[in-house]
């Protein structure tokens, strides 16, 4: 029997709509999946189902050897039973107790001493200092978010759970709390299931993704596999970003960042990096790359590459190409664009890319078990 | 006033706070049965519950009184294993006013349970909590307003109780007279000076209890 959660089962609702999960496995080990499509795709209601507030009707649910659900057997593990972190969309704080009660709330049954050195230890650790006898209310909402965390994960779950975690809060906010979260969920080493909507977010956040459409899992892989390689149309109308790629900085200068992508250099604006970061996702549209034959003087988009067609497919009334230029990277022409360029495979083109629209996402590095 | 007056009103206040303490423990339950859980035979309950509030007082207080007499299913038992006797004793007058202030309490609670948030009790499973531990660190926390409210309600229906009262616990002066009942009698009895003093006084009680509710329920709304 596998380590980590195998999740298969269905969650029926009176309208007649169904949300479906088959065959889901993820491992016990730290990492961040991220549970992504349009709202109304079903994500909360997996996470619910997770969490075991929620019953689904078919199924299984297992963590390692442990039953949480079988429809089979009529078997159903209660929350309080399955030690996991649940941080729902609005956090849901305690709105009687103190900042400090709130965190502590799943600590009870812990000696006073332990309980006082975790609680010490989670405050310090997500800069809570000084906020420990307010009321929920009297915060702002980047301050909820960390001590909704903190209830989370100081009761040491097994499995951590978290829907929107940053739609709560205005953008700038978001922005900036988006690179904290990861490094905070990377030095945790809890597996984490995150849920989101915004594309940004799934791939600032996550090792793996999941994508839901319409209440079933659709795909399900690496975070740049299924961007790149989406499975189907309507996986690739959710993802809707064709390249992503794994890039590093090496130069900022004038509002300019340069970025190395394989053996090739891109230029974008500096957009909101935040200062010191080095590893990227690059993320490029395959309908802004535009192509080129021959060589034919100056032209304003910052990036030429030289590239080579590898691949010709149809897409309803524009061609999918997918090239060559040191990255693998895709492009979308209408198909007259295409007869009259005469593109065929193996030829060599340039691939203009102007630099507003190449999207940085800042990256920290890959998931280490702690 | 004078010595008896100021005895009606100590035993009923004494009286009154006896009954409402006896209705807590079943009313919070009965409440939060009501609103948490979807049960059959839920409609008999709360039918059963509300009853005392539209049936008249002096049936709920015969249908108390053949209950609990000595040859009544339940006063036989009590008497027969406690030596205990109800009707026509102040226990009967708790009783009376118990009976006919659970309704107003049940309702007044439920509602309150029924306005806290789910998510907050949810989440409490999550982090461990039983079901005990949700109820009186989350969900009666969270209500309380609306519970205070309830209880001060019932409080003040029992001090003004008297159908159910005169019925099982009749009017022995100094040990079931009621303030109501004292009205009554002193109406019976022409004596308009102690008629206004004790109406007076009972209007007073009854106008400080439901104003408090009030501003428990105005402030329970966020």
């Amino acid at each position: 029997m596998s380590d980590g959660l195998t999740a298969r089962f269905a969650k029926r609702f009176a309208g007649g709509s169904v949300i479906r999960v088959d065959d889901w496995r993820m491992s016990a080990r730290a990492g961040i999946t991220v549970l992504f499509g349009a709202s109304g795709s079903g994500k909360t209601t997996v996470l619910r189902c997770l969490a075991g507030i929620d019953r689904p009707e078919e199924g299984v649910i297992r963590w390692g050897a442990a039953v949480w659900f079988d429809a089979a057997l009529n078997l159903f593990l209660p929350p309080q039973k399955r030690c996991i972190g649940y941080v729902p969309q609005d956090f849901a704080l305690f709105p009687h107790l103190s900042v400090e009660r709130n965190i502590a709330y799943g600590l009870h049954e812990l000696p006073a001493g332990e309980r006082h050195q975790r609680l010490t230890e989670i405050i310090r650790w997500l800069g809570l200092e000084g906020l420990e006898h307010r009321l929920p209310s009297e915060l702002s909402g980047g301050q909820q978010q960390r001590v909704a965390l903190a209830r989370a994960v100081v009761y040491r779950p097994r499995l951590l759970l978290l829907d929107e975690p940053l739609s709560a809060l205005d953008a700038p906010t978001r922005r900036r709390l988006r690179g904290e979260l990861r490094r905070w969920l990377m030095q945790l080493g809890i597996p984490t299931v995150v849920v989101t909507h915004d594309r940004m977010e799934a791939m600032a956040l996550g090792d793996e993704l999941v994508v839901m459409d319409r209440g079933n899992v659709v795909q399900h892989g690496p975070v740049p596999d299924v961007f790149s390689r989406p499975t189907n149309l309507a996986v690739a109308g959710i993802v809707a970003v064709e390249t992503v790629q794994p890039g590093r900085v090496v130069q900022l200068a004038d509002g300019l960042v340069t970025v190395t992508v394989g053996n090739a250099r891109l230029t974008a604006l500096e957009q909101d990096l935040p200062s010191g970061t080095r590893d990227v996702y690059v993320c490029i549209r395959a309908e802004d790359v535009i192509l080129m034959k021959g060589e034919e003087g100056q032209t304003s988009p910052r990036n030429r590459l030289a590239a080579t067609v590898k691949l010709l497919t149809r897409e309803g009334p524009v061609m999918r190409i997918d090239l060559d230029c040191g990255f693998p990277l895709v492009a979308f022409v209408t198909r007259q664009a295409c007869e009259e360029l005469a593109l065929q495979e193996k030829d060599r083109v340039m691939a203009l890319i102007k630099a507003p629209q190449i999207h940085l996402i800042p990256r920290a590095a890959p998931a280490a078990s702690l | 006033m004078t010595r008896e007056e100021w005895q009606f009103i100590g035993f009923t206040a004494r009286m009154a706070v006896l009954s409402t303490l006896l209705i807590v423990p079943p009313g919070l339950a009965v409440a939060w049965w009501l609103a948490r859980r979807q049960w059959r035979g839920k409609s008999l309950v709360e039918t059963l519950v509300s009853l005392p509030l539209v049936l008249p007082p002096v049936v709920t207080g015969l249908v108390l009184l053949k209950l609990f007499g000595r040859r009544g299913l339940i006063g036989h038992w009590l008497h027969s294993q406690f030596g205990l006797e109800v009707v026509f004793t102040w226990r009967a007058v708790v009783l009376a006013l118990a009976v006919m202030s659970l309704p107003l309490f049940v309702r007044a609670a439920r509602t309150a349970f029924e306005e806290v948030n789910p998510l907050y009790e949810q989440l409490a499973r999550t982090l461990g909590a039983g079901e005990w531990r949700v109820f009186f660190t989350v969900t009666l926390p969270l209500a309380r307003r609306g519970v205070g409210a309830g209880l001060l309600l019932a409080f003040a229906r029992a001090l003004g109780e008297f159908g159910a009262t005169i019925m099982v616990a009749g009017n022995i002066p100094g040990q079931t007279t009621t303030l109501s009942v004292a009205i009554y009698q002193a109406v019976q009895l022409g004596e308009d000076a102690q008629v206004w003093t004790l109406a007076g006084v009972s209007a007073g009680l009854a106008f400080l209890a439901v104003w408090g509710s009030e501003r428990l329920l105005r402030r329970a709304k966020p």
